[in-house]
């Protein structure tokens, strides 16, 4: 019933000024203190720990129902619409068609979106995607710590996600337990899309990044990365790194934050 | 300067042994540098990709080709073993991946598609491609996407492929491994049955055997303390009526790979030899060979000429795996008895040792069972020459066992309280602490199930009527209901 209510408002929304649903405001976000901590992709050689500044990150991941609306404010981001160089042929594949998501995928989160579209998104609401040192902070935390990276049975609970196939129904858009910060879906839904997402893949023409093929398969990932058995955070890297701007995954979604621009 | 001399002495050796070694030595193949047979002639073909144990026939070509190989990565929930199911990641939807079959100085314009339904993003290293990574940086593919590379087959020989994206060691524990044939030139002698077998091991939170879905884990795996030992990804998938045929007569080719991520395998057939072995997947074999070893990510060629009918049990011989984790295959050869080759059983007699004593009595009280017409006394009679072959040795002939070693049966309250207990004892044995006469015994006697049930019913005949025991019988029947309601304990058949 929520769920038709919903489809019905973005019709009428669509319908009146494209900015009414851009001015709404967000819904709270939750406060993430920062700091320094140990990552799994050091910044530099012998430096292995980063540091984030304050920001406020979204307490849940993106929903089909809340890009349904940025879509109808947007229209040139239409699936039928998009310019092919910011969206490959999945994008927004999976609804029934150009505008709605149907009721059934409403509450879910918001997959098959490109990069590009992710940010889009972000900035319509006056925010910005996290940089991933920004979510591999918050993505530290367990339910009662900041930081359970040593916790094995942590680590395990993570990697049962991999234990069910992609084609199962993706969990409802907040529907998973809060983290430590308040932040839900963190684990266990989907992949999320990082603002540096350009930093960590590198892309055909970067000739001045060195080794071109860098993190992109066994040996060099191995030697770079540290925390070699978080196999959790690995596969994270491993994944945003197989990913062009342009492509989009059924398991890949998106959040927003907003907070100081990361430091170059 | 010993070994100065010892040196000169080789140098020696070989100015001298030339001439032998020359004859001697099996010719050396140029490896990737006679590889190259210019570019590739005619229409490009299309690889015929095969699951396994299936293998694609023999290219057939003499020329140089261009062969396009299309793989697709999918991830697929599937047995394990019975009722537990795993998420594994397949090139092709089978473990181990699709078998490809080039030849040498083919170009092979590979085609690497991830299923869009695919959580992770997936590549491929051919152990066959000479280049850096073997494939694996230039078919880096994300989920719904298709890359492309094309390389020259250099080197002749059976390869190992598999998935190369971090963590490696994960994704070659779900199952990311195959292989690839690199047929000589000239190709390979034809056999009439070529069969693909791949070993690997598994890792899940659940204990082996554990029911349910069973998710990866990945402590396990760093301590290379498998869950399961597996060929071709799964427990029944080459047996029963999955099990590999073949009839008397043929020479059989296995190409067997071993796709780790951690474990060696001591590949054997029990009951067949190998003719033929090429280590390794390279070019000179080995012959009359009874268990090739095959490292994680490599591969050999075994051939053998079937004779005798029957089941042929494939193994890793570190034989704990293949009866407790599961590296257990079956070759059935059906065809004509050969007892000139191999007689089957040709006697089964008591053998006693130094306890030898006069059975007759257990012949007569087993003929009489069978009339129905035994008697309490033929039994005991029966029952006493078997006990003296079995039993005394720890409960000694007067039945007064040894102090606080073994229990006594004379006057054993503890056997006279329930006389029928004592067919599950002797069934299935006893371990642990028992009060027998107010003293406590605690020590381990074994399962005598190898004692058919007459001769349980009768031994126990005689324990209940001898050393001022005060009676009863047990029946062959008794011991039967025993017997068939008694789970025989894991690996006990084995």
């Amino acid at each position: 019933m929520r769920h038709a209510a919903q489809v019905v408002c973005l019709v009428v929304a669509a319908a009146c000024a494209h900015t009414a649903w851009a001015a709404q405001p967000a819904a709270p976000r939750a406060a993430i203190p920062g700091g320094t901590f140990a990552t799994i992709l050091p910044p530099a050689e012998k430096l292995k720990e980063a540091t984030v500044r304050a920001f406020q990150m979204d307490r849940r991941t993106v929903s089909n129902a809340d890009f349904a609306r940025f879509v109808a404010d947007r229209p040139e981001w239409r699936r039928d619409r998009v310019a092919p160089i910011f969206a490959d042929a999945g994008y927004l594949r999976h609804w029934p068609n150009a505008t709605t998501p149907g009721e059934n995928l409403a509450a879910q989160p918001a997959t098959q979106v490109s990069w590009f579209a992710a940010k889009a998104y972000c900035e319509a609401r006056g925010a910005r995607l996290p940089t991933w040192y920004e979510w591999e902070f918050v993505a530290a935390a367990s339910a009662t710590v900041p930081d359970a990276r040593d916790d094995p049975q942590w680590r395990q609970a993570i990697l049962e996600w991999y234990a069910r196939p992609a084609s199962a129904t993706l969990p409802d858009s907040g529907s998973t337990a809060p983290n430590f910060y308040g932040v839900r879906d963190v684990h266990g839904v989907v992949w999320e899309w990082v603002l540096d997402l350009g930093s960590m893949m590198v892309s055909a023409d970067n000739r001045e990044q060195g080794d071109p093929d860098e993190k992109r398969f066994c040996g060099s990932g191995a030697l770079t990365m540290e925390q070699k058995d978080n196999y959790a955070m690995l596969m994270r890297i491993a994944t945003l790194s197989s990913m062009q701007a342009n492509y989009t995954s059924g398991t890949m979604g998106f959040r927003c934050v907003t907070g100081p621009e990361p430091r170059p | 300067m010993k070994n100065w001399i010892a040196i000169s002495a080789a140098l020696l050796l070989v100015a001298c042994g030339q001439q032998a070694a020359t004859t001697s030595a099996p010719a050396e193949t140029g490896g990737s540098r006679s590889g190259d047979f210019g570019p590739p002639q005619g229409e490009p073909v299309k690889a015929v990709l095969t699951s396994p144990p299936l293998v694609p026939p023999p290219t057939g070509r003499t020329a140089p080709a261009k062969v396009i190989v299309e793989l697709e990565v999918q991830e697929v929930e599937r047995e394990i073993a019975e009722g537990v199911k795993y998420t594994f990641w397949t090139f092709g939807g089978t473990v181990p991946g699709s078998f490809i079959r080039v030849r040498q100085g083919d170009t092979v314009e590979f085609h690497l598609k991830n299923h869009p339904g695919s959580k992770m993003p997936h590549n491929i290293d051919l152990h066959g491609v000479t280049g850096p990574g073997g494939g694996a940086a230039s078919s880096f593919t994300a989920p719904g996407h298709a890359t492309q590379f094309t390389f020259k087959a250099l080197n002749q020989g059976i390869y190992v492929y598999h998935c190369a994206t971090a963590p490696v060691g994960m994704h070659v524990a779900n199952g990311m491994y195959g292989l690839i044939l690199v047929e000589p030139p000239e190709g390979l002698a034809p056999v009439d049955h070529e069969f693909y077998v791949m070993q690997g091991d598994f890792y899940t939170v659940g204990k082996y055997r554990e029911k349910g879905v069973q998710a990866f884990d990945m402590q396990k795996a760093i301590d290379e303390n498998p869950t399961y030992v597996l060929f071709n990804g799964a427990e029944t998938a080459l047996t029963g009526p999955n099990s590999l045929k073949a009839k008397t007569g043929q020479r059989i080719r296995l190409f067997v790979g071993n796709g780790g991520p951690n474990l060696v395998s001591s590949f054997h057939v029990i009951g067949e030899i190998f003719d033929k072995v090429q280590p390794e997947g390279g070019t000179h074999p080995q012959e009359n060979v009874q268990t090739t070893l095959i490292p994680a990510g490599g591969a050999a060629i075994v051939e053998f000429h079937t004779e005798v009918p029957g089941n042929y049990i494939m193994v890793d011989h570190s034989i704990f795996r293949a009866f407790n984790k599961g590296a257990l295959a079956i070759m059935e050869v059906s065809g004509d008895a050969r007892a000139d080759i191999y007689s089957g059983k040709q006697a089964d007699e008591s053998y006693l040792s130094d306890k030898v004593g006069d059975l007759a009595p257990v012949a007569a009280a087993a003929e009489a069972k069978a009339a129905g017409k035994l008697t309490k006394e033929q039994q005991i009679a029966a029952g006493g020459a078997l006990f003296k072959g079995t039993c005394s040795v720890c409960h000694q002939d007067s039945g007064q066992g040894i102090p606080d070693v073994f229990p006594p049966l004379a006057k054993s309250d503890y056997l006279l309280k329930d006389p029928k207990h004592a067919i599950d004892v002797a069934l299935n044995g006893l371990t642990g602490k028992v009060t027998v006469n107010g003293k406590t015994y605690n020590s381990v006697m074994p399962p005598m199930s190898q004692l058919n049930d007459d001769e349980i019913a009768n031994i126990l005949t005689y324990v209940l009527n001898s050393w001022g025991n005060d009676g009863g019988a047990i029946s062959k029947e008794d011991v039967q209901k025993v017997r068939a309601n008694t789970k025989r304990a894991e690996g006990a058949a084995h």
